[in-house]
């Protein structure tokens, strides 16, 4: 195992992102769902820091901060959301919320 | 040292991402995503990232997980019916062989690439640098996001009322 | 090597004091609420009839939370059900890290930081780690398969998630005064003076941030006036009615281990930490001979003083009881008075003496810990002293509090410290 480089962090951060992507795709509860999203956002975020480091400019960590932020308005709203939905239909399965028919 | 501290954050990031798109209790889910954040968390720290690692767990593991995990119990969402066969044993076997393999795999072709000589400066990552910049060249970023949150802080009230 | 072994010194003093200080809370606890409450407190455990004034009633609290059952109620997850008190105690324990004992030892040649991390965030770690320890509180309340404990734990982490926001702004002022984040720069910042006669703590530059961090530190270690989520009188003891034994026992310690670190916190950053007063580190680096014959001297004349009391009191209570326990007076009373002896010889030996400079630099540190320890105890009594005087909140008046009245508050001080740093400059 030779020293930790750029690629190892990038190779990382494209496999959280696969996996929120996976969990999005397959997965039918909306819990489930919100935290794919957020994963992949992370993952996102691990990809900021690294080229941060990896080029010696901030802008990287600023950027993360922002998505962070961004990220904890998007819970906010997303479960606020997902309460009201849980009020109305008893139920947070993608499959039971399908309105419309073909 | 770096390496193996590497791998193991890593490994543990990987698997808490793994868990919580795999387990069927989303509140496993979400306790797998908080170690998985925590081990993120780390591996900021071991880019030299220290506002951005103690940000990640002060916002991400400390108050948005709790956030979700806060609204799984309240509203009792325990299990979850996967309407799905069950995966056999050996198909998980063969599939975390192949996947194990590939990783390895691919570790050995990452090993090879040439590593890149950066200059940091003497602050990388410290909490005077990223207030600097971000008072400076992304003021008007900065401004936005706190609109931002104060438009979702009144919707969620306003959403989560039972009577408007 | 030595990095090493001084390292791993630093992170055992770490662990070992707030884990020391655990029993001479709950004795200073249960002493200290019958004082306040006119009463005599516990005094009947005993060894062989020695009772040492109650401290051994804290062996047996021990004993007895070691040796009973412990009980997994039924339905419940296991893993998290038994994972509950273990974050719980793991994590407020790791929030000593960047706690500074005293300031940096510079001894041969090598500067030796007193605390275990030096981070660039500094006190931000302690928020972020406080920020984890709901955790154990939401999952202890949620694994017990009980509404009352279900209740108890929505209650505390919400209660400890609002009181965060205070927490973490009240210091926003102390950190534009002091120019840093780091809680060391902090002390050292403290050790200067004000109007040139006062000593630049906290609690003189930013009166109102102490009051609002004060009881955001009380609302954070779910302590009295905060305790409704454990409260015995109204919700069953909350979020750890369902464990017994040693599980209860981590929970228990880890409320007093958030005292401690409360305490710690409130003193490092509003009472000037490890500064005597007064007295900056190159100070008491100079007059070294001096300080060591201060402290020998002193610290004899208390053992003596002590052993006084502790004779006085044997004769007083003789032929009382017919046990042992008329020899506990003798026994600490000699004890003391050797203990006495042993420090006013050294006081002797030191005329003689002059220090060399590592003696007098590790001198200056031993009284700067002592006078971190001093000021940690005042608070921990202090918790201790307001638990058994004020009563409890309820909990939409809890709520109230921190966001309708703490919030405002510290913004307002952020704003008038801002403004007061702009005219005074």
């Amino acid at each position: 195992m030779g020293p930790v480089g750029m690629h190892h962090y990038l190779a990382l951060s494209a496999i959280l992102f696969f996996l929120g992507v996976f969990g999005v795709l397959f997965r039918r509860n909306l819990i489930v769902i919100f935290m794919s999203i957020e994963l992949m956002l992370n993952a996102a975020n691990l990809t900021f820091v690294t080229f941060a480091r990896y080029t010696g400019n901030m802008d990287g960590h600023v950027i993360a901060f922002f998505v962070m932020a961004l990220a904890a308005a998007e819970a906010g709203i997303g479960l606020a959301i997902l309460v009201m939905v849980f009020r109305n239909r008893a139920t947070v399965q993608a499959d039971d919320l399908v309105m419309m028919r073909d | 040292m770096e390496t193996v501290l590497f791998y193991i954050f890593a490994v543990l990031t990987v698997a808490g991402g793994v868990a919580m798109v795999s387990l069927r209790n989303p509140l496993s889910g979400a306790f797998a995503l908080v170690m998985s954040m925590v081990g993120l968390a780390a591996l900021y720290a071991m880019l030299h990232a220290e506002f951005v690692f103690i940000l990640q767990v002060l916002v991400y593991a400390g108050a948005i997980m709790v956030l979700v995990i806060f609204t799984i119990m309240l509203l009792n969402l325990n299990r979850e019916e996967l309407h799905e066969v069950p995966v056999s044993r050996i198909r998980l076997l063969v599939m975390g062989a192949v996947c194990a393999g590939l990783a390895w795999a691919a570790v050995r072709v990452l090993d090879q690439v040439p590593q890149a000589k950066v200059e940091m400066v003497a602050d990388f990552g410290s909490i005077e640098a990223v207030g600097r910049l971000m008072l400076t060249d992304f003021l008007y970023p900065f401004e936005v996001i706190s609109l931002v949150l104060l438009v979702a802080i009144a919707g969620v009230v306003l959403l989560a009322k039972r009577r408007i | 090597m030595t990095d090493a072994i001084i390292i791993a010194l630093k992170a055992a003093f770490i662990w070992l004091f707030p884990l020391m200080l655990v029993p001479l809370l709950i004795w200073l606890e249960r002493k200290g609420a019958a004082f306040i409450q006119d009463r005599t407190g516990p005094n009947r455990a005993a060894i062989a009839g020695v009772r040492l004034a109650g401290v051994v009633h804290i062996l047996a609290d021990v004993v007895k939370l070691l040796t009973k059952e412990m009980m997994i109620p039924a339905q419940v997850n296991r893993l998290y059900f038994v994972a509950a008190p273990l974050i719980g105690f793991t994590v407020i324990m790791a929030a000593f890290a960047v706690i500074p004992w005293a300031d940096t030892l510079v001894v041969g040649g090598r500067e030796i930081a007193m605390q275990v991390a030096t981070l660039n965030a500094g006190i931000l770690y302690i928020l972020a780690i406080t920020s984890l320890n709901v955790y154990g509180i939401v999952l202890a309340g949620w694994a017990s398969n009980n509404k009352f404990a279900l209740m108890g734990g929505l209650r505390s982490s919400a209660q400890m998630i609002s009181y965060e926001i205070p927490l973490g702004l009240s210091i926003v002022g102390l950190f534009m005064v002091f120019q840093s984040v780091q809680l060391n720069e902090i002390v050292r910042g403290q050790g200067e003076l004000l109007f040139g006669f006062l000593p630049k703590w906290g609690i003189f530059v930013q009166p109102l941030g102490f009051l609002l961090f004060l009881v955001a530190a009380f609302a954070e270690s779910n302590r009295n006036p905060f305790d409704l989520p454990e409260g015995e009188s109204e919700i069953v003891a909350g979020y750890h009615v369902e464990y017994s034994g040693i599980r209860f026992a981590l929970f228990y310690m880890g409320e007093y281990v958030a005292i401690v670190l409360s305490s710690v916190m409130i003193v490092t950053l509003f009472f000037g930490g490890w500064q005597v007063p007064w007295m900056p580190t190159d100070k008491l680096v100079a007059h070294g001979d001096l300080l060591l014959k201060v402290m020998l001297g002193a610290g004899g004349a208390g053992a003596l003083v002590f052993a006084a009391f502790m004779f006085t009191f044997s004769r007083r209570i003789r032929g009382a009881f017919g046990d042992l326990r008329e020899r506990e007076g003798t026994v600490l009373g000699i004890a003391s008075l050797a203990a006495g002896a042993a420090m006013l010889f050294f006081f002797a030996r030191s005329f003689g003496l002059t220090l060399p400079e590592w003696g007098a630099r590790t001198v200056a540190t031993v009284a700067q810990v002592t006078m971190f320890a001093v000021k940690t105890l005042f608070f921990c009594w202090f918790f201790i002293w307001v638990r058994w005087s004020l009563p409890r909140f309820r909990y939409d008046q809890l709520m109230r509090l921190g966001w309708k009245r703490m919030i405002p508050l510290s913004f307002v001080n952020i704003l008038g410290t801002g403004l007061l740093l702009l005219l005074v400059g």
